[in-house]
């Protein structure tokens, strides 16, 4: 079975935000939650370098470890998921989450954060496929669908790759063997090493 | 502003012939070069500037900029937070566990060696008020919370490992939420029991001159009598001073946990989560001391936090000083003449 990665070609991202914009509009995400986000380094000086970054579903997920209710699971594919009815909005998989991926609804005293949300590779979460219940919670099932993310299908530049790993990782390598410069893609190494 | 454009106009002029001079000094040389290299090689690449360092400093946590409010989205990787859980799955959670499991085996041994600690002059049948109403509910003010939130708080600790896989993880999911709760509110309680103990008991928890010789005897607990002391004897003293202390740097970091990025950033909140389990734990490891001695660990010395009465041979025997003190009776023959059984 495929392992689903995700992978950000630095030399291409525009920082057009159309990942964003894309996810939050697929997943109907509410106002302050941002399951994916685009950082830009350097931000308008020479060598100035723009990464769509979400959750990059590890391998050995650090939120999977930390949680004390035990509410992630990893998929056949590898895409790390949760589920809501479990989760008791401690923050925890937010202080181990090496890409700040987990997010909350709610900001509010008492440690009062609400269910956390983050990028579930649009594989939805534990409910049945593409029923009602899975939207609300957790947005659509496109893998369910056989639909890869939409953040990565609407991305004009291809910058952001997502898929089987081995694919991706294969795209990328020749991309780089093509115009001979900029390996990097910080952030694979961290959550598909080991 | 005729001046200013006086300048401006210099400043281009001087800019145009220095322009000029270079390229008549480079020209030479760029036709030079390009004669030698491959035709069909694109002239106009831009360099690239090395990225080396740039990708090594977002290794590091470098923020970049983001265009949402979020300004802790900004960082790429922190990897404090794999450090944050090694110290806490690998490092604090199975040395607690050993370190609480090794106390319960010490007090465990030590009830199969030493036995319950008898009044050895037998109860004497007359009782003496030893805590006043106020200074029991101090106690269970404080005791009370802290049971609570210790029991809620290794259940955040251990609960997956030990009670989910019985219970299921839904049930332990609702049992959680509600322990979560519990542990919110009942901080609460626990540093106003703490207030209140500290403002009743400092004074009578500070060193005084039988300490040295408490010690000296190792408190009378190894069989060589009991050395004399007022209200509290040096070892309560030490328990006490540890509840303040570590109970305040618990309650502080507890109430930095309460509100998330309210004071600290991410790697404050990852430290000061570390240091409320380690000191939570080192209390709890301690407590179970306390609550062995107050209970099945010493005959007569439970009623002392219950009715607030204790009878008055125990008090001669552990506190003798302080009973010379309450009922104007000299001691005399009752203290540290007779070994323990």
């Amino acid at each position: 079975m495929a392992r689903m990665k995700f992978l950000c070609d630095s030399e291409r991202c525009i920082e057009c935000n159309a990942c964003v914009t894309a996810c939050k509009n697929e997943h109907e995400v509410p106002w302050g939650v941002n399951r994916r986000r685009v950082v830009t380094i350097n931000d308008g000086k020479p060598g100035e370098r723009s990464l769509s970054v979400a959750c990059m579903h590890c391998s050995d997920a650090p939120c999977m470890a930390v949680c004390p209710v035990d509410c992630f699971y990893q998929t056949a594919d590898g895409v790390v998921l949760h589920n809501k009815d479990l989760c008791i909005g401690c923050g925890y998989c937010f202080y181990a989450c090496p890409f700040g991926a987990p997010q909350y609804p709610k900001e509010s005293n008492f440690g009062g954060r609400g269910k956390m949300d983050k990028c579930t590779f649009c594989a939805g979460g534990p409910e049945e496929d593409n029923t009602q219940a899975e939207f609300e919670k957790y947005g659509r099932n496109r893998l369910a669908e056989g639909k890869l993310p939409l953040c990565a299908e609407m991305c004009s530049t291809k910058a952001l790759l997502a898929g089987d790993g081995d694919q991706v990782s294969s795209i990328y390598r020749e991309r780089v063997a093509a115009r001979g410069f900029g390996a990097g893609a910080p952030g694979f190494d961290a959550a598909y090493k080991g | 502003m005729s001046n200013r454009s006086r300048f401006t106009w210099k400043a281009a002029l001087f800019s145009a012939l220095m322009a000029l001079s270079a390229a008549l000094v480079t020209m030479p040389a760029v036709h030079a070069a390009e004669g030698a290299l491959d035709p069909n090689l694109p002239t106009n690449v831009q360099p690239q500037p090395a990225t080396t360092d740039m990708w090594r400093d977002i290794r590091q946590g470098e923020p970049g900029y983001v265009s949402i409010p979020n300004d802790h989205a900004a960082v790429l990787i922190q990897s404090e937070g794999n450090s944050w859980r090694i110290l806490r799955n690998a490092w604090v959670a199975p040395y607690g566990a050993l370190a609480l499991g090794g106390m319960i085996l010490a007090l465990a041994a030590f009830y199969l060696i030493r036995g319950k600690i008898r009044v050895s002059s037998g109860l004497a049948g007359r009782q003496i008020l030893r805590f006043k109403t106020i200074e029991r509910v101090g106690h269970w003010l404080t005791a009370g919370s802290f049971i609570a939130l210790a029991l809620t708080g290794l259940n955040i600790l251990y609960g997956r490992y030990i009670i989910a896989p019985v219970i299921g993880l839904e049930a332990f999911s609702w049992l959680t939420v509600f322990g979560k709760w519990v542990h919110n509110v009942g901080g609460f309680a626990f540093m106003a029991g703490l207030a209140l103990i500290f403002i009743l008991w400092a004074k009578d928890n500070l060193w005084d001159r039988y300490d040295l010789n408490w010690i000296l005897k190792g408190g009378g607990l190894l069989g060589l009598g009991h050395p004399p002391a007022r209200k509290f004897n040096f070892g309560q003293k030490v328990m006490f001073w540890m509840v303040i202390l570590v109970g305040a740097l618990v309650s502080a970091t507890g109430l930095n946990l309460l509100f998330p990025f309210m004071f600290v950033d991410l790697l404050g909140m990852q430290l000061l989560q570390l240091a409320h389990v380690v000191a939570s734990l080192l209390m709890i490891v301690a407590i179970c001391a306390h609550i062995y001695i107050g209970t099945i660990g010493m005959e007569g010395a439970t009623s002392a936090m219950t009715t607030g009465y204790v009878d008055e041979n125990w008090a001669r025997e552990h506190h003798g000083v302080w009973v010379e003190e309450v009922t104007g009776v000299p001691n005399g023959k009752h203290h540290g003449h007779q070994p323990a059984e």
